[in-house]
């Protein structure tokens, strides 16, 4: 099965990393980043175009662009894994939407086109005959989507519940366990790469929203934006309201909540039990799954980071090669 | 009125049912038997809490018609906000008002503020508040709680709720 893969930052060098060293039988026939391109029917060195990326800054040569190895190279599956805008969806949107119309499959891990267009790029797979997943965008290596189309297939999915972002769970952790303030948790949270140089996206609330967003429409078939989401983020949280929870054995975290039944779509700080299954440490996710008959199903596990969320999307690669496409 | 007490009686066939018929000769329901087997006591008797509602003229006799039975009253309470939650809030509270903030919780009449621990940082700090609500029920605590999260809007502070324990 030969791959075009859009984007070449820590999640596209993560793939590239596993297609170098790990024996997964896939071709790459073309690569993109933000500045240059690639094209190559026959395969492509991956191991010179990671060698490339460091030592240039690009994966290929410019004016080859992402949207030109998308409409013309010759590839089976789409890997999009260009930055997201949480709003738009774009430019991936606008990658996806091409690749499908050619009938590809697609692979991304963008949270952005999903959350904004899930019904609207479903319908154009569907009418191609092709597969549209999405792993990578919720929890990054935990195998949520594929837990709850396969795992848990049969079961009512009652409501989701869960930490859907590490960056907040990290400065959370800290800020009780070290008694660190709010702001100096952030600090260090930037200084080890889990915060961003702005921090807003994470902090406010806004990324755990779109993954609710995502679940909400792709679980339920909702049509569900960022704005229905009440969402409440940690960044007023202080150090004295974590010691005011510790005294009654509890702590305080980001919870994610999808209950449609009861119109139930809200992420914000919450009290919670130290006991509690959700309750984890450092920059991990878990979500729980209420279901009517498995009961309560938790994961946890790292939801962001190059090869994680690599693991999530050659997952959802390799799913499609072994159950859609014919191999020759 | 809501009522709770707690009951001594001997560990006989027919106790528990003399006890507690008076209850509804005087008009009233019982909410919950609590029946506790063991500990025994000593003396072969055991102790029973019991939960009701009554009209509030019939309490009086309703204590002599249970002891007229031979069983021993312990102790009796008006409980009438059974139902604990806590909340924290943060931001500057005592610039808007923590007072106020209370009051609008207590003269509900339906819900109370049981228990208040306040930290304050520096004064152009926020200060950070756990606050334990007490009400009858969980209709009344959901009402409480959205009294609390509108006073929070207006207010500007932070209001964090307890997760229900789903483990």
């Amino acid at each position: 099965m030969r791959i075009a893969l859009i984007g070449f930052g820590s999640v596209g060098r993560g793939i590239a990393e596993a297609i170098v060293h790990k024996n997964l039988d896939l071709t790459v026939s073309g690569v993109a980043d933000s500045k240059s391109g690639i094209i190559d029917p026959a395969g492509i060195d991956m191991r010179a175009v990671l060698e490339r990326k460091r030592e240039t800054g690009m994966c290929g040569e410019e004016g080859i662009s992402a949207m030109e190895i998308i409409t013309s190279a010759d590839y089976d599956l789409l890997i999009e894994v260009t930055p997201t805008d949480a709003r738009t969806g774009e430019p991936a949107l606008g990658y996806i939407t091409a690749a499908l119309r050619r009938g590809k499959h697609v692979v991304t891990s963008n949270k952005g086109p999903i959350a904004c267009a899930y019904h609207a790029l479903r319908t154009l797979a569907d009418e191609h005959g092709v597969q549209l997943r999405y792993e990578a965008t919720v929890c990054g290596a935990i195998p949520i989507m594929q837990a709850l189309e396969n795992g848990l297939a049969g079961n009512d999915i009652r409501g989701i519940y869960g930490v859907f972002n590490g960056t907040c769970n990290y400065i959370l952790t800290r800020m009780a366990d070290e008694r660190l303030t709010y702001q100096q948790a952030l600090l260090e949270a930037r200084e080890l790469g889990y915060a961003e140089a702005d921090p807003t996206y994470d902090v406010k609330g806004i990324d755990a929203a779109i993954k609710l967003v995502i679940l909400a429409n792709t679980v339920w078939g909702l049509s569900t934006t960022l704005d229905d989401v009440d969402t409440t983020g940690i960044d007023a949280v202080t150090s004295d309201a974590l010691e005011l929870a510790e005294g009654q054995d509890c702590t305080i975290r980001l919870i994610g909540e999808i209950v449609p039944g009861k119109e139930i779509l809200r992420v914000s700080p919450r009290i919670i039990p130290k006991s509690h299954t959700l309750v984890v440490s450092g920059t991990l996710n878990a979500v729980m799954v209420d279901t009517d008959m498995a009961g309560k199903v938790t994961f946890i596990g790292k939801g962001a980071g190059s090869s994680e969320t690599a693991s999530a999307i050659i997952s959802d690669v390799l799913f499609i090669r072994d159950h859609h496409v014919k191999r020759t | 009125m809501q009522v709770s007490m707690k009951l001594e009686m001997k560990d006989a066939p027919g106790q528990l049912v003399a006890a507690l018929t008076p209850i509804s000769e005087v008009g009233g329901n019982i909410i919950a038997v609590i029946h506790q087997h063991d500990p025994k006591h000593l003396s072969g008797t055991i102790d029973v809490q019991i939960m009701l509602e009554l009209p509030e003229k019939n309490l009086e006799k309703l204590i002599g018609l249970i002891r007229s039975k031979g069983v021993t009253i312990l102790r009796i309470g008006e409980e009438r906000l059974l139902i604990r939650h806590s909340i924290i809030l943060i931001g500057h509270l005592i610039h808007t008002d923590l007072t106020d903030t209370v009051d609008r919780i207590d003269e509900t009449g339906f819900a109370e503020v049981a228990e208040l621990h306040m930290v304050m940082p520096a004064i152009t700090e926020p200060s950070s508040a756990k606050i334990t609500i007490k009400s009858a029920s969980e209709a009344d605590m959901d009402r409480a709680l959205d009294i609390l999260r509108d006073v929070a809007g207006q207010k500007q502070l932070l209001m964090i709720e307890t997760m229900e324990d789903h483990a």
